[in-house]
């Protein structure tokens, strides 16, 4: 399994790249795209109804003028009919406000929703996933030569001994090859370089979890919420951009869809590892039992403990995917707001998997290697590009004026010392 | 080239053979468990080879056991509401106000995840400018005591049983309160500045008629309050204004320790101790003191006199005053007040003079002297008062009168202490059983445990609250966690049993809201003030008071016929300690005193003179002897202090210099017990257990005026160990202080240092410029972007320790027990280093140097050399970095430091190993402490800073510049595209200090403070320690400079080395 994920991984980009180029009409088509993912994707898709109304056709329901735009700022204040429609309608879900967005990102936001025609699938020649494997192939090559190594080596031997018999030279009986020095001396020692490799390759990951997949409380696709409804990473783990943690989202952010989502009607097959099906409305009534929320009367249960929570209610215990060891440092949001690094760099391809499973060994050579490659968003004086804290690197400044270097890597401000992540 | 020498014990100062054998070892271990193998061969042992078989399988096996388990699944469970202020992994910071007794510090308490785990210094107070205590710092680690109550309770026979709801803990104080026929009930408290708790007390006093409210000092002002009611007509203490001070005269008052309110004296003090501009103008500190304390080791003059002799002192510098010359039997003594009322009068003024007696008296004669040198409106200011002890001694003395007499119907205790606090704690013990006693106090303390019923309040952290620390200016105290235990704001339970039926108020919170919003105006200006944590006038209005002399001459009279005895004894606190009411605070036990380094236990202090007169203890005597096995061996002689009319106390002995001969000083705050010796350990805790013994016994209170007491000491034969870490560092006398007077750094700035650039200059080769570069094999570190820097101004530094509980807070620092620190393994990453130094031949005077010690993070570090699994190595920020999981644990790196920094974890302090009940084996073969385990159990465990590591057993430890700090300050920076804010980061240490003694910056920015100091305000005093070796510290010091005519540093040399020159003809 691991390996044809490999495989997919490696294809998956190429196929992005082909949907994103086929895709990319223009530049202001595609920001409302990315403006529509970051803030609108969590509750509305295009052409279905999903926590909020579909907006396709939007022009044709909503009233005229500035309606949309005042709407979209703040929506607690339209008392218009059609807005009182609305939040009967959806109700308890109020639609979040958006005083930020300016009236262009809006145009943009609208003008994606119009152009937007559904997906044909794209098949791309040579993004079928290749079947055979050259290091098995290279490895019965070896074996087969190996043994007609061994066998001429025999036959060498014999034949000398044939010689040597005509020529009459007296020789000792020959000891048979299993019993012969030599050999004995290769193959402990072939045993103790494969035995010791394999030793410290297993002692080096012990503690390691690459591609551990536990069992979740609750079956929770990513690749429903990530990948088909494209709900931005952030809007759940938003800790990611804030903090050290990205944080598991608490149940009041699943409710705020999940209050009027009710049942699974997905494209996606919910399936299991092992091949079992789920049934993702019933998964939807677990989260409710530990949100205490009554699904029949679309309201939280009282709470007549005074406890603060509704009767009930509990958090949800999620098992732990990706876990390092207590002497580690790691921080999201030095790597995802500085180091503007996409998620899937280290979880894979998050948005595909239907249960999540730790996809990097998060050993610290992977750690390392990717602080010697990566380059940072290095301030360059002359256009005042990149992130201006850098602009202290006075040395590196020179060098790449003067053509001694070219890029600063993460490593060469200090990130592959020890301190930065133990302490 | 002779040098004046500074010394941390006589040992070094004489140079015994004791001592110079104890530093051949620097690890004085012997290596367990092969402990006896000494040079025989290894069959030959006692521990044979066959018990070297065992450990070895043993260990592979349990290695092999821990590294096969499968990995438990770990769970990840986030709220089921979160709020939106809260963001796991980022610390939130609320102001609050740290209140224990009167004792007010606003502070800024860091929360993280829920957690309150740091108390930090709120620099919107006016008063005390963002500086802390130690005591203030610790505090944090009282909220996750063990031994906090859990319930409310009432009294069952011996013991307690709990009281199921508050409810019915209403109705059966209610119901008590029916039966005591009309008598009135009296509140007893500490002193109460807050305005609303005062506010909520007058209420109840209102509806139980005939009740009263006393105000109860375990160390009282009582002799001030009188006294400025005699001379000024007002019971209050006035706001002191050292800053204004040109010249400070204090008679035994540590106001930089512990006297009042040392924080925001301290931040006064300094401000006037900073050397800046090429003219430097310094205060003029003269002390007079018996036994020698912290503000004493800082003062430019000080002079010791007995107890007794304080009135004295004060009257013959009144006299002086007037021209009359003092006539004390001590010549130095008399030079002392010629100079202390010679710098008086020529102040103008701006002098001050503050006396820690507690004699009505004395103080009004210190008033008198006040009053002579103008200091009233200037240094003085009566305009605004000072609210921090409120306590009158006789108040007290009459409510155990009352009790015993039964007038007292019942009495209620919040955060007081009077059956372990008070000198004939007795009486009131046997008053305590006739009256209907409820304890609001938090723990089980000695007046706990004797009262019938016990509702605990909350801690400080978990509390709503308010303070005026001085008249007008006021702090809020907001909760930063729910409570953890089932506790009530002792507020509250007043509100509850005297609010009128059907009152909108019950809980203190609304009351509390209720009265602030309506004192500002609004809920907005509310909740501004609870942010900021102080509401505070613009200005502070200054004012004088009226002086009368009537009862000058009473007091004149009175002070003469003080009797004084053969020996006499001096009770201070500690800074660590105090009243003793934060006792089982094991980073308050282990912080040692500043002074004689000592942890913890309390002990007796004598002069040297008193100790070869006594005990036969010759420290200053040059040719060894017995001395020198009293210093380098942990077990003291003890002995007997008798004082009429109490029972004896037996403690060991500590001698320092500086203390008068005829005085021995008793520290306050220790000797915790419960009434069944047993329990301490439950009842009070375990750190507070077997820590030293109760002083207050001895204090000289005769029911309305304290005294001095007169005691008897003898030799007992007896040794008692104390776990002093003094000298588990030394410097083999290389030099590492820098010091010289005003009058010499005025004419010469460079004079200071000139010996050490010397010496520099000569490790250069010939016509090489750069000391950096030039004088060593080592490439250099580069430093591309930042390079982290700090510096200590040795000026300002007094030695009160907050920045070393600080940083215990911030950086997880284990604490090793008493056993472990007498075998010198505590792991403290900041000492603060004590030099002692004489100035005279005759060695009647000693100064004192403080010196904060920690990592200097040498840029060419002699420990990253040795480390054989490269576990310390150094950053491209300056930085030196200590690798946990890398350490092997050889340490050759401690070895190899010359400032004796790293320390090394030798057992497993914090059970931060993996094998469950580590420890039980090191407690019961008497290796650590049962105190140390009290570090380590869940509740205790939540005061951890989650972005350092806890350290496990067998890896070197140290200072690391606070990198979690450095490197959220950077991020901050990135995120916000803004190098400029990375000057904004702080270390712990520097946070703490009430001085702003500690600087720390950014080297390599121009604009950065650290820059500035080194390079322009300060780069004459500007000094590395041991920058001879060439280990080039990013630490840097400024030399101290003292405002004394007497010679001070280098200068000096000359004279003992000619003095030498003849002691060796």
């Amino acid at each position: 399994m691991s390996r044809y994920r490999k495989i997919f991984n490696r294809v998956l980009p190429a196929i992005f790249l082909v949907l994103f180029l086929s895709n990319n009409v223009d530049s202001y088509a595609a920001d409302g795209k990315a403006l529509f993912k970051a803030n609108c994707a969590s509750c509305h898709k295009v052409n279905e109804k999903f926590a909020g109304p579909a907006l396709k056709g939007w022009k044709d329901r909503v009233p005229g003028g500035d309606w949309i735009y005042k709407w979209i700022a703040n929506p607690a204040d339209q008392k218009d009919p059609y807005a009182t429609k609305l939040m009967a309608e959806y109700k308890p879900t109020i639609m979040t406000p958006f005083p930020q967005l300016k009236k262009e990102e809006v145009d943009a936001i609208l003008k994606y929703v119009d152009d937007w025609v559904p997906d044909t699938p794209v098949t791309t020649p040579g993004a079928q996933p290749e079947g055979s494997n050259d290091s098995l192939l290279f490895g019965i090559l070896t074996l087969v030569l190996a043994l007609i190594a061994f066998i001429l080596l025999q036959v060498n031997s014999n034949l000398r001994k044939l010689s040597d018999e005509k020529e009459g030279v007296l020789r000792t009986e020959p000891v048979p090859f299993y019993r012969n020095k030599t050999y004995l001396m290769a193959g402990i020692l072939a045993l103790f370089l494969v035995g010791g490799y394999y030793t410290i390759n297993g002692a080096v990951g012990l503690g390691r979890q690459q591609n551990y997949q536990p069992e979740q409380p609750i079956f929770y696709s990513h690749k429903v919420h990530a990948g088909t409804n494209q709900i931005n990473c952030l809007y759940c783990h938003g800790g990611a951009q804030d903090s050290k943690q990205a944080s598991i989202p608490s149940v009041n952010v699943c409710m705020n869809c999940h209050k009027s989502i009710d049942k699974y009607a997905g494209p996606d097959k919910l399936i299991r590892e092992d091949g079992t099906p789920v049934d993702g409305t019933a998964e939807i009534q677990k989260l409710y039992a530990y949100a205490g929320w009554d699904p029949t009367t679309k309201s939280y249960k009282p709470d007549s403990n005074g406890d603060g929570v509704p009767d009930g209610a509990s958090p949800i215990q999620w098992a732990k995917v990706h876990n390092l060891p207590d002497h580690v440092y790691f921080n999201h949001s030095q790597h995802v707001k500085v180091g503007k690094q996409q998620c899937q760099t280290c979880h894979g391809n998050i948005q595909e998997m239907p249960e999540v499973y730790q996809f990097a060994n998060l050993s610290m050579g992977w750690c390392v290697n990717c602080h010697r490659e990566t380059k940072v968003d290095f301030y360059n004086k002359d256009d005042a590009s990149g992130n201006k804290f850098y602009s202290i690197y006075e040395k590196f400044h020179n060098d790449i004026k003067n053509h001694k270097m070219d890029s600063v890597t993460v490593e060469k401000i200090g990130g592959t010392e020890c301190q930065k992540c133990h302490y | 080239m002779s040098k004046k020498k500074y010394w941390q014990s006589f040992g070094e100062l004489n140079h015994t053979e004791a001592f110079q054998e104890s530093t051949k070892n620097e690890f004085k271990e012997e290596l367990l468990p092969l402990a006896d193998l000494d040079d025989k061969g290894i069959l030959d042992a006692k521990t044979p080879r066959r018990d070297f078989l065992k450990y070895l399988g043993f260990s592979t096996a349990a290695a092999a056991v821990a590294a096969s388990c499968e990995m438990p699944v770990r769970r990840a469970v986030p709220y089921l509401k979160k709020s939106d202020d809260l963001v796991p992994g980022v610390a939130n910071y609320y102001a609050s106000t740290y209140v224990n007794g009167g004792d007010t510090i606003s502070v800024v308490v860091k929360q993280r995840d829920g957690r309150p785990i740091k108390i930090e210094g709120n620099e919107l107070s006016s008063i005390t400018r963002g500086g802390t205590s130690a005591r203030a710092q610790a505090s944090v680690l009282d909220l996750y005591d063990n031994t906090r109550l859990r319930y409310p309770m009432q009294k069952d026979g011996k013991g307690f049983k709990e009281v199921t709801s508050f409810d019915a803990f209403d109705k059966l104080v209610a119901g008590s309160l029916l039966s005591t026929g009309g008598k009135p009930v009296v509140i007893l408290t500490s002193t109460v500045n807050s305005p609303s708790t005062l506010a909520i007390i007058n209420e109840f006093i209102a509806k139980y008629p005939g009740s009263r409210h006393v105000q109860y000092d375990a160390v009282s002002y009582s002799g001030m309050l009188l006294a400025n009611e005699a001379c000024y007509g007002k019971k209050a203490i006035p706001s002191y204004h050292f800053e204004n001070a040109k010249v400070i005269v204090s008679l035994g008052a540590d106001f930089l320790g512990t006297w009042l309110s040392p924080v925001e004296f301290s931040s006064q003090y300094a401000q006037n101790r900073k050397v800046t501009g090429e003219k430097p103008t310094l205060s003029r500190h003269i002390h007079f003191e018996s036994t020698i304390s912290l503000t004493g080791s800082n003062a430019d003059d000080r002079y010791t006199h007995k107890p007794s002799e304080t009135g004295a002192v004060a009257l013959a510098i009144l006299n002086q005053l007037n021209g009359t010359g003092a006539s004390f039997s001590d010549k130095r003594l008399n030079e002392g007040i010629k100079l202390a009322a010679d710098q008086l009068k020529a102040a103008g003024g701006n002098a001050l003079v503050v006396c820690g007696s507690n004699d009505s008296n004395i103080q009004v004669v210190v008033n008198a002297i006040n009053e002579a040198i103008g200091a009233n409106g200037k240094t003085i200011n009566w305009a605004v008062t000072s609210n921090y002890k409120n306590g009158i001694d006789a108040d007290m003395t009459k409510l155990v009168d009352d009790m015993n007499g039964g007038n007292i119907g019942a009495l209620f205790i919040w955060g007081v202490n009077p059956a372990y606090t008070l000198a004939n704690s007795k009486k009131f013990k046997d008053g305590l059983g006739k009256v209907i006693s409820v304890s609001f106090n938090g723990t089980m303390d000695e007046t706990t445990e004797l009262c019938r019923y016990v509702i605990p309040s909350h801690h400080w952290l978990e509390s709503w609250g308010d303070a005026e620390p001085k008249s007008g200016y006021y702090s809020l105290m907001q909760p930063t966690i729910n409570p953890l235990f089932k506790t009530r704001a002792f507020q509250t339970s007043l509100i509850k049993w005297s609010a009128a039926a059907g009152s909108q108020i019950t809980d203190y919170d609304t009351y509390l809201k209720t009265y602030w919003t309506s004192k500002l105006g609004s809920v907005d200006l509310y909740n501004k003030a609870l942010q900021d944590g102080v509401v505070e006038p613009a200005v502070m209005p200054v004012g004088t008071a009226t002086f009368s002399n009537a009862k000058v001459a009473e007091a004149t009279a009175a002070i003469g016929s003080i009797k004084s005895g053969k020996t006499e004894v001096v009770l201070y606190q500690k800074v660590s300690m105090g009243d003793g009411s934060q006792a089982n605070n094991p980073w308050l036990q282990e912080l040692p005193d500043p002074i004689s380094k000592v942890t913890w236990d309390n002990y007796v202090l004598m002069s040297p003179a008193m100790a070869k007169e006594l005990l036969g203890l010759d420290v200053m005597n040059q040719e060894g002897g017995k001395q020198s096995d009293y210093e380098v061996h942990p077990e003291k002689p003890v002995v007997r202090v008798t004082v009429s009319g109490v029972p004896p106390v037996e403690l060991p002995v500590i001698v320092l210099p500086g203390i008068n001969k005829d005085t021995i000083a008793i520290a306050l705050g220790y000797g915790r017990e419960s009434a069944n010796k047993e329990e301490t350990a439950v009842n009070i805790g375990r750190s507070a257990n077997g820590a030293g013994k109760n002083a207050f016994p001895l204090v000289g209170f005769n029911g309305t005026n304290h005294y001095a007491v007169s005691c008897t000491v003898e030799k007992t034969g007896n040794l008692y160990p104390l776990a002093q870490t003094q000298v588990h560092g030394f410097t083999e006398s290389r030099p590492v202080i820098y010091e010289t007077n005003l009058g010499s750094y005025s004419s010469n700035p460079e004079a200071v240092l000139e010996e050490v650039t010397k010496e520099k200059e000569m490790l250069m080769a010939e016509g090489a410029k750069d000391f950096v570069r030039d004088a060593t094999i080592y490439p250099e570190h580069e430093k591309p972007g930042i390079k982290w820097g700090m510096s200590i101004d040795l000026n300002t530094c007094t030695g009160c320790s907050a920045c070393v509980v600080a940083c215990t807070a911030e950086n997880n620092v284990s604490v090793v027990g008493k056993i472990q620190v007498q075998r010198a393994h505590e792991m403290h990453w900041l000492r603060i280093d004590r030099y002692f130094t004489f100035n005279d031949a005759n060695h009647d005077n000693v100064d004192v140097v403080f010196q904060p010690m920690l990592c200097q993070h040498c840029d060419n570090a002699p420990c990253e050399n040795v480390c054989p699994v490269a576990a310390t190595n150094h950053s491209s920020e300056g930085l030196n970095q200590m690798t946990y999981n890398r350490c092997i644990g050889t340490r050759y790196c401690a070895n190899n430091c010359p400032f004796k920094v790293r320390r090394f974890n030798w057992l497993d302090y914090t059970g931060a190993d993996s094998f469950p009940d580590n420890q039980n084996p090191m407690i019961e073969g008497k290796y650590m402490n049962e105190s140390v385990l009290q570090m380590n159990d869940d509740l205790t465990r939540m005061v951890l800073n989650p972005d350092v590591t806890v350290r496990s057993r067998g890896v070197i430890e140290k200072c690391s510049f606070c990198v979690q700090r450095l490197q959220e300050s950077k991020l901050n920076a990135k995120k916000a595209q803004d190098p400029s804010l990375v000057r904004n980061v702080k270390t712990a240490c520097m946070q703490a200090c009430p001085t702003h003694a500690i600087s720390f910056g950014n080297v390599n920015d121009k604009e950065s403070d650290v820059f500035k100091i080194r390079n322009v305000d300060q780069k004459h005093r500007t000094f590395y320690v041991l920058e001879q070796l060439h280990v080039l510290p990013n630490v840097s010091y400024l030399a101290k400079v003292r405002n004394t005519d007497r010679h001070i540093g280098v200068e000096e040399a000359h004279e003992e080395k000619k003095e030498g020159a003849k002691a060796h003809a």
